[in-house]
């Protein structure tokens, strides 16, 4: 007992230090983050979101620090780094899901397709029609499985006809991969399915819709392994009709699913690269401890 | 190691005085609970033990021969003929021929005082609807005197004063006897509004009464009160005008329900010169009353929607109004059902407002609409138990029971709706 004691107040120590400052002590001069500075490739030619100067913040609390970004088309990104970096909030501002939060701010410019996210002119309810969400926890709605995935086309005004949101239904599932497991029980109540069901079955709620984007905020965290290699094929198979952005706290999913990586830091976004580079030759300091596993 | 050995034992020792302290803490509780159950059993049997016999009444059948000389009647169709006429004679001339020892007039009275007051009405009204009767003998059941029913349901209870003669005594022993005289369930406390007389005064009026007051405070405090506590919830910005509006819903569900009774009279009956003592008024009185505890509960059960649910269906492109209508309301149903309930279940047994908009007249009659003069249960009980006839206290405790059915179905019904609507996620 007496012999553990000196270490684990030695490894608090340690901690508390690399909290205050989350610097790697052994090359202090190159982590000095400046502010709307990214290293890597930020930009792309013609991007799905063009995104410029954004900040956001909370009250006084600022949350997203002078980020500027682009996003392909059909391009699966993720945004990696350490719980409240921001990668969370960031996400969020592209189909204004922030909206419902009053003391949330978010400034500079941010444009889907050239047209501005947060212009007065712009119908927050069309926007997320283009822009899908699935989240973190799977959230269906207590109703029926069908029901789930009718609810987007049924309130745009998608399907006409019974037949026609019949097959929409049907696509999704099939999109999501679960239509084989889900056919026989359309009518179930959708909160009976397994956790990993559920997510697919959120994310063919979002498909149902036809969306140009769809955001995910950490959608396998709350899954098994299994779950989360079925929902990791879905992506890989939808990255070819969809732009995907995914906010994951695994490095090896963002390795495995996406073409680019971006590395959030205390609201910076400190670097950006195609993935396999991110992963074996980080250009920051900051993100080769991150993906080295020093801190976060 | 001797470190660890001390340690140990100053667990062990502590535990020792944790369990003790945990063993104390669950006696409390079960002593509490012991005490509160208590009490209602006490509550429940004395009420009972009361009011039992409430629900039973007691009656005498005579075979009654429609004399008409007995009657100074010859023609029942004639409306002077039958103000003038005697329908006592026939009634005491029947129980007579049980009594054949009685037949001086005075005791020809006390013969006559066996049956209720309404007998001789009763006969009259059996005549002017069958004028072919007369002449003819006709068996009927007549209710027992008041006094009469005291003493053949209390005769063995001191609690109870007889207020027959002797004479009076021994007949009405000699009538149970013979079966004449019998007790049976009391259908007329069902079937008849209020009375002079307890033998003859039944609970439908107030049942009925407090039926139509609780439809109309449904119909206001139901829809007002989920429609304010949807718009605080969901739509109205966080000012220091809705805080001020949530300070005043929570104040107002703590103002003393006599408040809401002045309120009424001043503004519905004095300003808007509604009328006394009906169930609109009544109705209104109330739903002003119940408005916050529907709203406070209705919030409630709008909060606990979980915030997973609103952010999916914003996801997928729900307007605010689509994942109010859609989803919120739904999910927070059975909370607001159940609030509503709870809300209408204290408006049941409200009284102190009523009184002040007059809903504690005497009304004889079943009311039969909203603005017919009527009373409700919990004022009818009140009028029956500060009555002087003994004949009410029993009364006004079949009354309570009656009233504490309403009560334990109305929260039953909440908890059902809530078990079969609960969903979960």
């Amino acid at each position: 007992m007496n012999t553990m004691n000196p270490g684990i107040s030695g490894e608090t120590k340690v901690g508390g230090q690399s909290k205050a400052v989350p610097v790697p002590e052994d090359k202090p001069e190159a982590t000095v983050i400046e502010e709307g500075k990214t290293v890597g490739k930020p930009f792309a030619q013609d991007p799905k979101f063009k995104l410029r100067n954004v900040s956001v913040s909370y009250g006084n609390d600022r949350a997203i620090k002078d980020i500027s970004l682009d996003i392909g088309r059909n391009e699966v990104i993720s945004f990696i780094g350490p719980s409240g970096c921001g990668k969370s909030t960031f996400l969020r501002c592209l189909n204004r899901m922030n909206d419902s939060i009053d003391i949330c701010r978010v400034k500079g410019q941010l444009m889907l397709d050239d047209e501005d996210i947060y212009s007065s002119k712009r119908d927050v309810v069309e926007l997320r029609a283009r822009v899908g969400m699935v989240f973190q926890k799977p959230n269906p709605f207590p109703k029926s499985i069908y029901d789930n995935v009718a609810y987007g086309p049924k309130i745009h005004g998608l399907a006409n006809r019974k037949s026609e949101l019949d097959e929409i239904v049907e696509n999704s599932l099939r999109k999501a991969g679960l239509w084989e497991e889900a056919k026989d029980r359309l009518d179930a109540v959708a909160t009976g399915m397994s956790g990993g069901q559920q997510q697919r079955l959120c994310i063919a709620r979002a498909i149902a819709v036809s969306p140009e984007v769809i955001l995910m905020d950490e959608p396998c965290s709350a899954l098994d392994p299994i779950a989360t290699a079925r929902v990791e094929e879905l992506i890989a198979d939808m990255s070819e009709s969809y732009t995907i952005v995914i906010v994951t706290h695994s490095m090896q999913q963002a390795a495995r699913v996406s073409n680019r990586t971006a590395y959030f830091h205390l609201g910076h976004l400190v670097e950006v690269n195609e993935t396999n580079k991110v992963f074996t030759s980080p250009e920051h300091q900051l993100t080769e401890s991150y993906i080295t596993g020093r801190f976060g | 190691m001797s470190d660890q050995t001390t340690q140990a034992e100053i667990v062990r020792n502590s535990l020792k005085r944790r369990y003790r302290k945990e063993r104390r803490f669950r006696l409390y509780g079960m002593l509490a609970i012991f005490i509160a159950l208590g009490s209602l059993f006490v509550l429940f049997a004395d009420i009972i033990n009361k009011g039992h016999s409430g629900f039973i009444k007691t009656t005498i059948t005579l075979d009654v021969t429609l004399d008409s000389e007995m009657m100074y009647l010859d023609d029942p169709r004639d409306e002077d003929q039958l103000s003038m006429a005697d329908f006592v004679a026939p009634i005491i001339a029947a129980l007579q021929e049980h009594v054949p020892e009685a037949d001086s007039a005075a005791e020809r009275r006390e013969l006559g005082r066996l049956v209720g007051n309404y007998a001789a009405s009763e006969v009259r009204n059996l005549l002017e609807n069958n004028p072919d009767f007369l002449g003819t003998t006709q068996t009927m059941e007549f209710l027992a005197h008041d006094r009469v029913s005291t003493y053949v349901k209390h005769a063995d209870d001191p609690s109870y004063s007889i207020k027959l003669s002797e004479q009076q005594q021994e007949w009405v022993d000699e009538l149970v006897e013979k079966g004449v005289i019998d007790t049976s369930f009391n259908d007329v406390l069902f079937s008849r509004g209020d009375s002079r007389e307890p033998s003859n005064a039944g609970i439908l009026g107030a049942i009925v009464g407090s039926l139509l007051t609780m439809l109309v405070t449904l119909a206001i405090a139901f829809p007002v009160g989920i429609a304010a506590a949807v718009y605080l919830e969901e739509f109205a910005p966080q000012n220091k005008i809705t805080d001020f509006i949530e300070v005043n819903i929570n104040n107002l569900a703590a103002v003393p329900s006599i408040i809401f009774g002045l309120l009424g009279l001043a503004v519905f009956i004095g300003l808007f010169g509604m009328p006394r003592s009906v169930p609109v008024v009544g109705g209104m009185v109330l739903a002003l009353m119940t408005l916050p505890t529907i709203i406070i509960s209705s919030r409630a059960a709008i909060k606990s929607v979980p915030p997973s649910i609103r952010e999916a269906a914003e996801g997928v492109g729900a307007s605010k109004m689509q994942v109010v209508m859609h989803h919120v309301i739904p999910l927070a149903m059975p909370g607001m059902l159940t609030g509503s309930i709870i809300g209408m279940a204290q408006a049941l047994g409200e009284t102190a407002p009523l009184l002040l908009i007059g809903m504690v007249a005497f009304i004889v009659d079943v009311p039969d609409g909203f603005f017919d003069s009527a009373t409700v249960l919990p004022v009818q009980i009140y009028l029956w138990a500060s009555a002087s006839e003994q004949g009410f206290v029993e009364l006004a405790s079949a009354g309570i029971m009656v009233l504490l059915t309403f009560m334990i179905s109305m929260n039953a019904l909440a908890i059902w709706l809530r078990k079969r609507l609960e969903r979960r996620w």
